[in-house]
Formats: C-alpha cells, sequence, structure tokens
C-alpha cells in the first residue's frame, strides 16, 4: 500500500472498486466503456497519470459499486494491464487481472462506413478480438474490417 | 454433409470438403439447368428474392435456378415502390419476408447485409452480393466452371486486370488456396492484390506469382481469369488507357498458348477480350455465365433440405 499516502490527494473510500494501472491517459475512455458515472449512485475520481511503479498510470475510484471482471474485460481492449481491485472496509479484499475477451459487443463502432453496423438497424456492433500479434487486432463480425490501431478513437 | 437450414454467406470459411459437396451436387443438376430434364424438386417452395441494387444476371440465375426446380419466385420489384423507400430497416423487412418465403435471395449495397439478414430470419438466406463483400455464389459458380472446363486439382491459373479492389478475385483466391493452386496475379501497379490477402493465401497453401503483363504468364497456364479495369480508379482517361491496353486479350495474345487454356470472366465486359476471341474454343465465359444456374440450383437444394 505504499502509493497509497501519495495518492491520497484522493479519498480512501470504504467499499467500492478501484481500477488500478490503466494505460495512462486512458482513464476517460475507460469511463466510457464503463458508462461511468451515469450508471453508479456514488463519487466516481480520478487520477491521472499517476506515477506507479511501471511508470504513469490512470486509477480510477468508484465508491459503493463492485464492478464484476466480465463487465470490466472490456476496458483490456485500451488498457490491457488495468487490475480490479475491490475494496471492503477500506481494504482490497480482491484483485483481478483484466482479460481481454475474444469477442466484443456494443463497445466500438465499425471504421468501414458502408458496413451494415453503421447504418440504422437494430443491432450493436460485434467484433472478434485477435491477439496473435502482439498489438491487438478487431475484425468486424459483419464486414470483415480490421481495426488495429487507435481503438480508444472508435469507441461508441 | 449437411446444408439444410445453412445460411450461405461467404465461401471464406467453407473447407474444401464443402465446396467439392456443392460442386458434385451441381454437376447432378446440369441436364435439368439446361432443359433436358424436368425437375420438381422445390415444388411448393418459394424464394424470396431481395435486390436492394440492380443486378440482372445474378437475380435471373437465381430465378431461373428456383423455376427450373419447379420451385416459384417472389420478387421484391423496384425499391422505389417498396416500403424500403420509407425507411425500413433490412432487419424488419427480413422478418416479414421469412413469413412469405422458404428462403431469401439478398443482395444489398452495405457489407454486412446478408450477415445481419441471418441474424434475424427463419429462413435461409444465400448472399448474392453484400457491397463490396462477399458473392459466395460466384465464387463457387467460378469454381464449378474450372472444374468442368479445367481442373482444380494441379491448377495453374492467372488472374488479371484490378486485384485491389475485386473482391471476386479475392474470393476465388481464398477457395484455390484449399486446392495448392498455382496463382499467377497479373495487374498495374495502382491495382495489386493487398498484400494481407496475399500473405493470407499463400499460408493457406497456394503459390503465388506475380507479374505485370498478360504476355509474362498466359502460355504457361490452364486458366486466364480475366476482370474489369474500372476508369474511376484512375486519375486520368490517360492513364487508365494506357493500363487498359496492357490488360487486353486479343488474337495476337494466343498465339502460343497451351491448347487447353480456358479464359474466364466474370462479365460484364467491356473491351479487355476482343470479340473475336469468342469464337475460339478458349473462350469459356458465356458457359461460365450458365453455371452459374446449377449451381444456384444445388445451393438451394442443399439448404432447402432437398438433396442432401
Ligand atoms: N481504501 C482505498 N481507497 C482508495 N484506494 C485504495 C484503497 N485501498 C487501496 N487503494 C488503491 O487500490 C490500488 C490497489 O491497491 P494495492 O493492492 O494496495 O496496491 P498494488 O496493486 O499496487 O499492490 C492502489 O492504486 C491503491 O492506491
Ligand atoms: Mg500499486
Ligand atoms: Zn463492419
Amino acid at each position: 500500500m505504499s502509493d497509497i499516502d501519495t495518492e491520497l490527494r484522493v479519498r480512501r473510500i470504504e467499499n467500492g472498486t478501484v481500477i488500478d494501472h490503466i494505460t495512462a491517459g486512458k482513464a476517460l475512455n475507460v469511463l466510457k466503456i464503463l458508462g461511468l458515472p451515469d450508471s453508479s449512485q456514488g463519487v466516481v475520481s480520478i487520477l491521472l497519470n499517476s506515477k506507479g511503479k511501471y511508470g504513469q498510470k490512470d486509477v480510477v475510484k468508484i465508491e459503493n459499486r463492485e464492478l464484476k471482471v466480465e463487465e470490466v474485460d472490456k476496458i483490456a481492449l485500451i488498457a490491457p494491464n488495468a487490475t480490479i481491485n475491490i475494496i471492503r472496509n477500506f481494504n482490497v479484499t480482491r484483485k483481478n487481472k483484466v482479460h481481454i475477451p475474444s469477442f466484443v459487443e456494443g463497445v466500438v463502432e465499425c471504421i468501414n462506413p458502408n458496413c451494415i453496423s453503421n447504418s440504422n438497424e437494430p443491432i450493436t456492433s460485434k467484433f472478434k478480438v485477435n491477439t496473435e500479434d502482439t498489438n491487438l487486432k478487431l475484425r468486424c463480425f459483419y464486414c470483415g474490417r480490421v481495426i488495429s490501431e487507435n481503438i480508444a478513437e472508435h469507441l461508441l | 454433409m449437411k446444408f439444410k437450414d445453412h445460411h450461405i454467406i461467404s465461401t471464406r470459411n467453407f473447407s474444401r470438403e464443402m465446396i467439392d459437396h456443392i460442386l458434385a451436387a451441381a454437376e447432378k443438376m446440369e441436364t435439368i439447368a439446361n432443359g433436358e430434364q424436368r425437375s420438381d424438386l422445390l415444388a411448393g417452395k418459394v424464394l424470396a428474392v431481395l435486390f436492394f441494387e440492380p443486378s440482372t444476371r445474378t437475380r435471373m440465375s437465381f430465378e431461373t435456378a428456383m423455376l427450373r426446380l419447379g420451385g416459384d419466385v417472389l420478387n421484391l420489384g423496384s425499391v422505389d415502390a417498396s416500403s424500403i423507400s420509407k425507411g425500413e430497416t433490412l432487419a424488419d423487412t427480413i422478418r416479414v419476408v421469412d413469413g412469405y418465403a422458404d428462403a431469401i435471395v439478398l443482395r444489398h449495397p452495405r457489407e454486412g447485409a446478408a450477415q445481419l439478414a441471418s441474424e434475424f430470419s427463419r429462413v435461409p438466406v444465400l448472399n448474392a452480393g453484400d457491397g463490396a463483400g462477399h458473392h459466395p455464389t460466384q465464387t463457387l459458380l467460378d469454381l464449378y466452371t474450372i472444374k468442368r472446363e479445367s481442373h482444380l486439382d494441379g491448377l495453374k491459373i492467372a488472374l488479371a486486370g484490378d486485384l485491389k479492389y475485386g473482391r471476386t478475385v479475392h474470393s476465388l483466391c481464398y477457395a484455390l488456396s484449399l486446392y495448392g493452386a498455382q496463382i499467377t496475379l497479373i495487374s498495374p501497379n495502382e491495382l495489386r492484390m493487398p498484400e494481407e490477402i496475399i500473405s493470407d493465401i499463400i499460408a493457406r497453401g497456394a503459390k503465388i506469382i506475380e507479374v505485370d503483363s498478360i504476355d509474362d504468364a498466359i502460355n504457361d497456364v490452364d486458366v486466364l481469369y480475366m476482370t474489369r479495369i474500372q476508369k474511376e480508379r484512375f486519375p486520368d482517361a490517360a492513364e487508365y488507357q494506357k493500363v487498359a491496353n496492357k490488360l487486353k486479350i486479343t488474337m495476337e495474345t494466343l498465339k502460343d498458348v497451351k491448347h487447353e487454356l480456358k479464359i474466364m470472366h466474370p462479365l460484364p465486359r467491356v473491351n479487355e477480350i476482343d470479340t473475336k476471341v469468342d469464337d475460339t474454343p478458349h473462350a469459356c465465359y458465356f458457359k461460365q455465365a450458365f453455371y452459374g444456374v446449377p449451381v444456384r440450383m444445388a445451393l438451394l437444394g442443399l439448404v432447402l433440405g432437398a438433396i442432401e
């Protein structure tokens, strides 16, 4: 808990979730993917460019809500090293790494303007996630177009 | 092999066994397709033909395939007159039409449209072209033509023309890679086949040779597949003319070719094949257009469960 003191420019939370080790600069995108703060009653605080063991990182703290790993996994698309820490009674009671899902729905918009998923049809975008190469690729389930760069720019 | 109730969206993930199975079924349909024999294999079945974009050939070929098998055809008619122009979604159209028909053939200007249709339809959907996406029946009829007029095993084929944007050629290459074909690519530099596709098809088993003129390849191949080069792809008319003249088949081009060489073209052609070539035994494009009928008959029979 060494970095708590320095980070406690933000109030400690009694119960909730801390998403730690978010790629620096991506915290706002993480909130967008999770639909926060709209989907939460409690205080949501963010730290941008905080000093971590492995360089700069962002941190998101959500009071009074325990996020499930599955609902957070999709943030792995833009923050693959993030950890999900469940806080109860001021202490970390559970810690999980996010996992890159093999399929994502309704998170990213297809970059092909002529793709059927970019028309007014009652469907959400779907992508197959390819992690074979070192850089992550999303292949549109409808038109096959591949997004391999700047995924954060194509969030729905 | 079971195709009953399957949607035919793309051949991209078809195995060689699946393709061989469809081609074998098509062969049995040929005498019905050419009118020698009558059939009522699909009597009582209705095919809905939804074309949101003009295409006379593919549509007529599907319609005749259904009619030759004793089935009936329901046509969307003109898009202007239908509720689509009032802004109905494709999803809604499909959910209505699947109540009127046993299978749906769809041509749509947007990529992924057939996939979407298959998610909403209770009857099999056959993709007849989705924008720049897939056109599986074209690929299958191309393969069928090669099988009937040449041979799929140990094939040496050259593809000429627009290899960058031409979806027909891409899908054909993916399928031919399953047969270990030797594929020679002939195109102007501006219209080369995308690198990802080339490396994909090599990984799947094809051998690739790239050249930039027809003369460099034609004497060695069993099949020459010509495609049209679109004027719009070039900055000016002069540039287009230069390229178009280089990728043209005349009697002169055919001087030293193999006796068995077959020339294919998805049609319509503009002037990439001189009409004098039509009368040579090499010309095979009109036959190719006819082969669309038995192939589509086979697919309809398979997805409707009338044959296995
Ligand atoms: N009660 C708390 N309120 C707010 N943030 C906390 C609380 N407890 C831990 N954290 C934060 O949660 C993250 C994970 O905590 P911890 O497991 O102690 O650190 P680490 O993963 O670096 O070993 C850290 O960013 C830490 O600052
Ligand atoms: Mg830490
Ligand atoms: Zn798409």
